[in-house]
């Protein structure tokens, strides 16, 4: 039997970047606020001995125990879904900080056009650009709107950068200036720059000198150690939610932390969310905690599985097009090209995890699609995260991966291949979304979320055209050999691609299409809040942190506001039914 | 806060204690043959045939039963990472050990991943679906090895020559050899990676002998900083250093 807490003023289910800027941001203004987080507690300490390959890149150290939880997996609606049993295309965060732990530290603002993406496609191109199985919507809200909070993310994470002259425009400068440029970074600028195109250093969350951010909280200046994502940082110099707003939250004396808590169930009246039940999984007793407010702060996974699994908001019903939870369901596209180099060698192994250069001519609509059979692009990318040796062997293709060609390959090359590679961006289709597993379950046997997810061919085609424009830049830059990357017959859960998942609990203007209005408030349900990446109603052509953190800082505002005002913060744009 | 930056501060400086050649910065590529002879950690000799002559007591076996088994594995892993002119091969980095000691533990036993059924074979983009865990598909898989070879060549495993033994890994790549609970060409994955990182993982597991595979690829392992170099022109070529040197023993 649960026992019912003493109620909470704000609850959030999760704490990682999202659920640590909505503790900071509510509990600096004197409401009272507490986190559940069901992994354990880390900080910097915990991350003196972490340049380790293989505990933390190969074994997955800092991730999701999938013993307990996971997801299942089909390319297609008639397939039979089966459990990702082993973490590969992906890598889910676990523990305090969550996957602001380990994390890169790219920071990047989605564009004007992102937010406005079906609208300004349709006056440019005409409505049947996509066709309409492609979900394309508005975010319900303008970048001019959505731009104050962008800085205030980069600024609390103290985000080094400079001016992109093809990017989202800026009110102020970035906190800190970009970091080092290395022989590697000045490679691939000239070689943009002699192209026409127009470089710049990436904005990053690895901090290019020690900064002491408006709260008070430091983050260290980066030591370009090359043990960045999939590690956490042992200098404290990687901009993390347990560096920066989870201690802020802490100093105020009203957040309370409670780890090892395991949020199973929203409790839901029909009308409002009165609190969640959790089990603390170091003794077993489940709990009923009351709140006014539960913010949902857990991953796109766990945002969608919570609200299926507790009977919240439509669900979305890929046959009919209608219902709203687990729609738009989008991942990243990854064109490339690898430059091999006979007579060079490259400090590969140094490194940080957003240290590289950057250009965004095939970003957006930042070119002109109309002679192209896709929209949007992505930013494209020489990165030079820090190179270790079990996880990079890049040969040329018709490489055998084992023997001794193999072997004599991947050492040759192993500090004398540069790849170029973009964040392209992931439109949604009807037929990629979130839905219950109806036969796998968790260790609590509650059912585990399904993804249905396939390349499109609007997918093929960005792919295509972006990786040709990468190999063009490594060509440029003198490789002697340019292999540009191909997209796999169908998207496969087994080879680490990208940690970016979206969508799932999507922002819009229309209840009617939209789960969450531009608070990131549930349209069903006024005092649940659904914060992160699942808001976004499609992915863009740039790691999504900087976008999250954005969203975070907005939801944030509009807790404070609904306690003032209750009801929806937002009128709804067209009229609509309620479940 | 100021704590952590103590805490980092003198974290680096015992790191750099440890190390005396972190200072020196760039080492020329020369070093490399000079090094192989000597043990690092424990300044010790190798003898002729190059392998440890230390009383190294992990060298036992946690997982197999059978020495046959082993010596299998370790055949079978030396065709997959062969010694050449870069260097040693996967026996002398001790490669086998690592992977027998991997599947005596969480990795051999699929301890963080999702193992409750029901199991179906799944298509070639869901991944691992076997029931079998790992330490088991590696217990079928070389017993399959071992049947092949006679089946093929009329001998073990081990007694073929290299390219027979090539043959039949191929035929385990190509998920040619039908296997009870697990595709032959899953196995062979597994061997192939787990290879890999018995080669280049910190040498505290037990692979990586003396650091020679970091050394043949020129990688210097765990570095607390690179911020003094990262602007250099040249390839640096730094003699390697593992997790060891930041255990503090004073």
């Amino acid at each position: 039997m649960a026992k019912t807490l003493d109620k909470v003023e704000v609850l959030t289910v999760g704490v990682g970047w999202t659920g640590g800027i909505i503790a900071a941001e509510l509990a600096k203004q004197g409401v009272q606020v507490v986190g559940l987080e069901r992994g354990k507690p880390r900080s910097t300490e915990d991350f003196q001995h972490v340049h380790d390959e293989y505990r933390y890149a190969i074994r997955y150290e800092l991730m999701q125990d999938l013993s307990r939880e996971t997801i299942t997996f089909r390319n297609h609606r008639d397939e039979r879904a089966l459990p990702m049993r082993q973490l590969g295309s992906f890598l889910l965060g676990e523990g305090l900080g969550g996957a602001g732990v380990h994390w890169n530290g790219q920071t990047w603002r989605f564009l004007p056009y992102d937010l406005q993406i079906k609208s300004k496609t349709d006056e440019k191109y005409g409505p049947d650009k996509l066709g309409a199985d492609y979900t394309l919507q508005d975010w319900g809200i303008t970048y001019d709107e959505l731009e104050p909070y962008f800085y205030k993310f980069e600024e609390m994470a103290g985000i080094s950068g400079e001016d992109n002259p093809n990017g989202a425009p800026r009110s102020k400068p970035y906190p800190t200036p970009p970091m080092k440029e290395t022989p590697i970074t000045q490679r691939f600028k000239d070689a943009a720059n002699n192209l026409d195109l127009h470089p710049f250093h990436i904005p990053s969350g690895n901090l290019s000198e020690s900064y002491e951010n408006p709260d008070g909280q430091t983050v260290y200046q980066c030591q370009y150690c090359g043990f960045c994502e999939r590690f956490g940082c042992e200098y404290g110099a990687k901009s993390s939610p347990n560096v920066t707003v989870i201690p802020t939250a802490q100093d105020t004396g009203n957040f309370e932390l409670r780890m090892h808590a395991n949020v199973t169930e929203l409790v839901y009246d029909g009308g409002k969310v009165t609190g969640v039940k959790y089990v603390d999984l170091q003794t077993g007793d489940e709990f009923i905690q009351p709140a006014d407010v539960v913010v949902l702060t857990s991953y796109v996974m766990n945002n969608v599985r919570l609200l299926l699994n507790s009977g919240i908001g439509r669900p979305y019903d890929p046959e009919t097009g209608s219902g709203v939870i687990g729609k738009n369901y989008c991942y990243q596209i990854l064109p490339g090209a690898n430059g091999f180099f006979e007579e060079e060698k490259f400090n590969t192994y140094m490194g940080a995890g957003s240290l590289g250069a950057a250009i965004d001519d095939y970003n957006g609509d930042n070119f002109d699609h109309s002679d192209v059979n896709f929209i949007h692009g992505g930013v494209a990318t020489i990165t030079q995260t820090g190179q270790r040796p079990i996880n990079n062997n890049t040969v040329p293709n018709g490489t055998p991966n084992w023997g001794q060609e193999f072997k004599s390959q991947s050492i040759k090359y192993y500090h004398r291949v540069l790849s170029v590679g973009a964040q392209g961006a992931s439109i949604p289709h009807r037929d990629n979304y979130l839905s219950l597993d109806p036969d796998y379950k968790d260790i609590f046997g509650q059912p585990l979320l399904r993804m249905t997810y396939d390349y499109t061919e609007q997918d093929r085609n960005l792919h295509d055209y972006l990786s040709e424009k990468c190999a063009e830049i490594v060509k440029e830059m003198g490789a002697d050999t340019v292999e540009p990357r191909e997209i796999s017959d169908h998207y496969s859960i087994v080879p680490y691609q990208t940690t970016h998942n979206t969508g799932g609990v999507i922002m819009g203007g229309d209840p009617e299409t939209s789960a969450v209005n531009n608070y990131l408030q549930m349209w069903d349900v006024d005092n649940l809040f659904v914060v992160g990446s699942s808001a976004f109603a499609h992915n863009g052509g740039y790691n999504p942190t900087g976008t999250v953190g954005a969203l975070a800082y907005r939801a944030a505002e509009g807790i404070m506001k609904f306690r003032e005002e209750n009801g929806q913060l937002v009128t709804a744009r067209h009229s609509s039914k309620k479940v | 806060m100021a704590e952590n930056e103590e805490r980092s501060t003198m974290s680096r400086r015992r790191f750099l204690k440890n190390s005396s050649y972190v200072a020196g910065g760039a080492i020329g590529g020369g070093f490399l043959g000079t090094f192989l002879g000597r043990d690092l950690l424990r300044g010790t000799q190798q003898n002729s045939n190059g392998e440890n002559s230390v009383n190294d007591f992990n060298r036992a076996l946690m997982h197999f039963t059978r020495q046959s088994d082993f010596e299998l594995l370790s055949a079978a892993v030396e065709r997959i990472f062969p010694a050449d002119d870069n260097g040693p091969g996967a026996i002398e980095l001790g490669v086998p050990f690592f992977i027998d000691h991997q599947l005596a533990g969480s990795y051999g036993h699929n301890d963080r991943e999702y193992m409750q059924g029901p199991f179906y074979p799944g298509s070639d983009f869901q991944g691992y679906q076997t029931r079998l865990k790992r330490h088991e598909v590696f217990d079928v898989g070389i017993k399959g090895i071992e049947e092949e070879s006679r089946k093929e060549f009329d001998s073990s495993f081990t007694g073929l020559e290299g390219d027979q033994q090539d043959q039949i890994l191929q035929k385990f790549q190509d998920n040619d050899v039908a296997l009870k609970g697990v595709t032959s060409s899953t196995f062979f994955e597994l061997l192939r990676s787990a290879t890999l990182e018995g080669a280049y993982s910190d040498p505290l597991y037990g692979g990586n002998g003396n650091m020679k595979g970091w050394l043949m690829k020129e990688f210097p392992g765990s570095y607390m900083s690179y911020i003094e170099e990262i602007e250099e022109e040249e390839f640096i070529n730094k003699e390697p250093q593992p997790l060891r040197a930041h255990i503090v023993s004073e």
